[in-house]
């Protein structure tokens, strides 16, 4: 057993990584739990965003916090045409189709960005990625505490959205009743569409939050979002609580058996963990269906 | 033996190829699509026949290449039992996989998502345990005789890559005429009426994969005696999962020549690319990607359902002028 001041570093280090994990899941879950479909392409959208905050550093010198603030409107944009143009027409309503087309949205961007800039590892070094702050005995990076902080204002502004606003009350609507929505004057496409755009918006912030302290390549958003399946599946799919929870909790599990088994079985860990959850609890530990 | 005589004749005529060129670059060309399509062949009993979308056949591909590369070269094994157990293999964890999966009830998107994280945690497992050869990956001696499964020129390797996929065309024919055929079919359609008609939708689906995962894993091993070498990308990576889904899919899902057609189709576009491009990784599989999402949008049905409109369009005139 590992002495407290060993551990509690772990768990907090763990909670931090946790909440960005926590966030593409949101997307992910904002996605199915509207759509009902799995997006395979949130890991190449999430590589795409990665390389647009890389570039805005390299090439214009923004700084990735401030680059979200651009990005993430982009990226609406980018996921409410992909799903009003692209994916909704091609999938002519059916789930099946649905899944190949995200798939090959997935092998498209991935490969588009692999051919631009080959498999080539980048990363950009800030002047503040190392600093830490001390919260009792351990020591925080700065990047990661932003991210945390950054994340639940997210989840709060999302939140608010879903609540209070028309068009929150509108997506609640078509998750819930999609016939019953429609005949009560909600555009089901409009609103499929702003879900998506609001899935891939999550990612923007994520690949910001990511950037200072990660690198980019072709493959990167995959490793995250394997992760963040697991996430979505163990917090039940659809829920955003879920996502959250499980984002976190997820986060501490890999720093903790990072800890005690190394870094490769640590992700291992991860998958099995998913095997499991998706083969006895399909319906996730937060999950309302059965 | 109504119906399979199209397919007769398609080997025929697929049988000359080496005959009428010796050119190393054609036949290694049709190697490689044919090895496509009997990947293709594999998925389409499972996902166009049964429709069960899978995303990891790679697993089974991969098991295949493995076990017939590692009981070579580690335990000195012949060459054919290799490739006969290898193929025992893959169809066994097709079965494992099948059973967990199955038993929970998983489907559609969950189908998907739990076979490509097998498939992922198989490559992750093959990139580091010591007998793949980890990193290095797994080298077959050259041995360059018939009894070790190797051979000098291309042209036997073609002939019998050329006879899997005509024994998995045969088989395919012969599901479609049977009744686990119509079980699959019906379990597609619809799978809740085909319990409530006594279908047994599990034991169906779990046989289904499993044949889908031998022929699969005959590929893995076919692809292992003729590189001589596979890596934990290669065996398990998502690329023969993409190329094995994308062959029906673009061929004719659900039909017997679909995965044939479409692999030659795939492998065509990839050629083509690389002649334009120069070989520049990654643009063959922007072909691929945006050409899935194409035939999905436009012919769901692929190259083979194209056809079938047109014949029923031409039907259709000649019978109005009948009348």
């Amino acid at each position: 057993m590992l002495s407290p001041v060993i551990l509690v570093p772990a768990v907090l280090n763990g909670l931090m990584t946790g909440a960005v994990y926590a966030l593409i899941a949101l997307g992910l879950t904002l996605i199915y739990g509207v759509l009902h479909i799995i997006n395979f392409a949130h890991g190449a959208l999430l590589t795409a965003a990665m390389f647009a905050a890389f570039f805005a550093y390299q090439w214009l010198g923004i700084d990735p916090y401030l680059a979200a603030i651009g990005l993430t409107p982009l990226f609406f944009l980018l996921g409410y045409g992909l799903q009003r143009f692209v994916i909704g027409p091609a999938a002519h309503g059916e789930d099946r189709n649905i899944l190949l087309v995200t798939l090959g949205l997935a092998v498209v961007i991935e490969n588009a960005l692999l051919y631009a800039f080959r498999a080539d590892t980048r990363t950009i070094n800030l002047p503040y990625a190392f600093n830490v702050i001390e919260v009792g005995t351990a020591f925080l990076a700065v990047p990661r505490v932003i991210a945390f902080g950054v994340v639940i204002a997210v989840a709060l502004a999302l939140w608010l959205i879903m609540r209070f606003t028309y068009t929150g009350k509108a997506i609640r609507a078509v998750a819930k009743e999609k016939l019953g929505a429609e005949l009560s004057g909600i555009d089901v496409a409009h609103i499929y569409a702003v879900t998506f755009g609001l899935g891939t918006a999550c990612l923007a912030i994520a690949a910001c939050l990511l950037m200072p302290t990660y690198y980019v390549n072709p493959g990167a958003g995959n490793a995250f979002v394997l992760i963040a399946f697991t996430i979505v599946v163990l917090g039940g799919m659809g829920s955003v609580t879920g996502a959250l929870v499980g984002g976190l909790f997820v986060g501490v599990v890999e720093s903790l058996s990072g800890l005690y088994l190394g870094e490769s079985l640590g992700q291992i860990g991860i998958f099995v963990m998913f095997i499991l959850v998706l083969l006895f609890r399909p319906s996730g530990l937060f999950g309302e269906r059965a | 033996m109504k119906g399979f005589a199209p397919i007769l004749v398609v080997l025929a005529l697929l049988a000359t190829v080496p005959l009428i060129t010796s050119s190393n670059v054609v036949l290694n060309f049709m190697v490689m699509a044919l090895l496509i399509a009997l990947v293709g062949q594999g998925w389409n009993l499972l996902g166009g026949y049964g429709g069960q979308y899978s995303f990891g056949h790679a697993s089974f591909f991969g098991t295949g290449a493995y076990v017939t590369g590692i009981l070579q070269m580690r335990y000195g094994v012949n060459a054919w039992a290799g490739f006969i157990i290898g193929i025992a293999a893959g169809a066994l964890v097709g079965a494992v996989i099948g059973a967990l999966s199955f038993r929970s009830g998983l489907k559609g998107s969950y189908f998907a998502l739990v076979t490509l994280a097998f498939a992922e945690v198989l490559r992750i497992v093959a990139s580091v345990a010591p007998i793949t050869g980890a990193g290095v990956g797994t080298l077959i001696k050259l041995d360059l005789r018939s009894e070790a499964f190797q051979f000098q020129s291309r042209a036997p390797f073609y002939w019998i890559v050329l006879g899997m996929v005509g024994v998995s065309l045969i088989l395919t024919r012969m599901i479609e005429d049977s009744r686990f055929g119509a079980y699959l079919v019906a379990v597609r359609e619809n799978e809740d009426a085909a319990r409530a008609l006594g279908v047994d939708a599990t034991i169906v689906k779990l046989c289904a994969m499993t044949i889908s995962a031998a022929i699969t894993a005959a590929a893995g091993c076919f692809y292992a005696q003729y590189y001589l070498f596979i890596d934990a990308g290669i065996a398990y990576g998502p690329w023969i999962s993409i190329e094995g889904l994308l062959a029906p899919i673009i061929g004719g899902i659900g039909t017997v020549f679909g995965p044939l057609l479409g692999a030659l189709v795939v492998k065509t576009l990839g050629e083509l690319t690389k002649l334009v491009t120069g070989g520049a990784p990654g643009l063959d599989l922007v072909i691929y990607g945006s050409v899935l999402i194409v035939v999905v949008a436009f012919a769901p049905r692929g190259i083979a359902g194209i056809f079938v409109d047109l014949r029923r369009r031409l039907s259709g005139t000649r019978g109005r002028s009948r009348d």
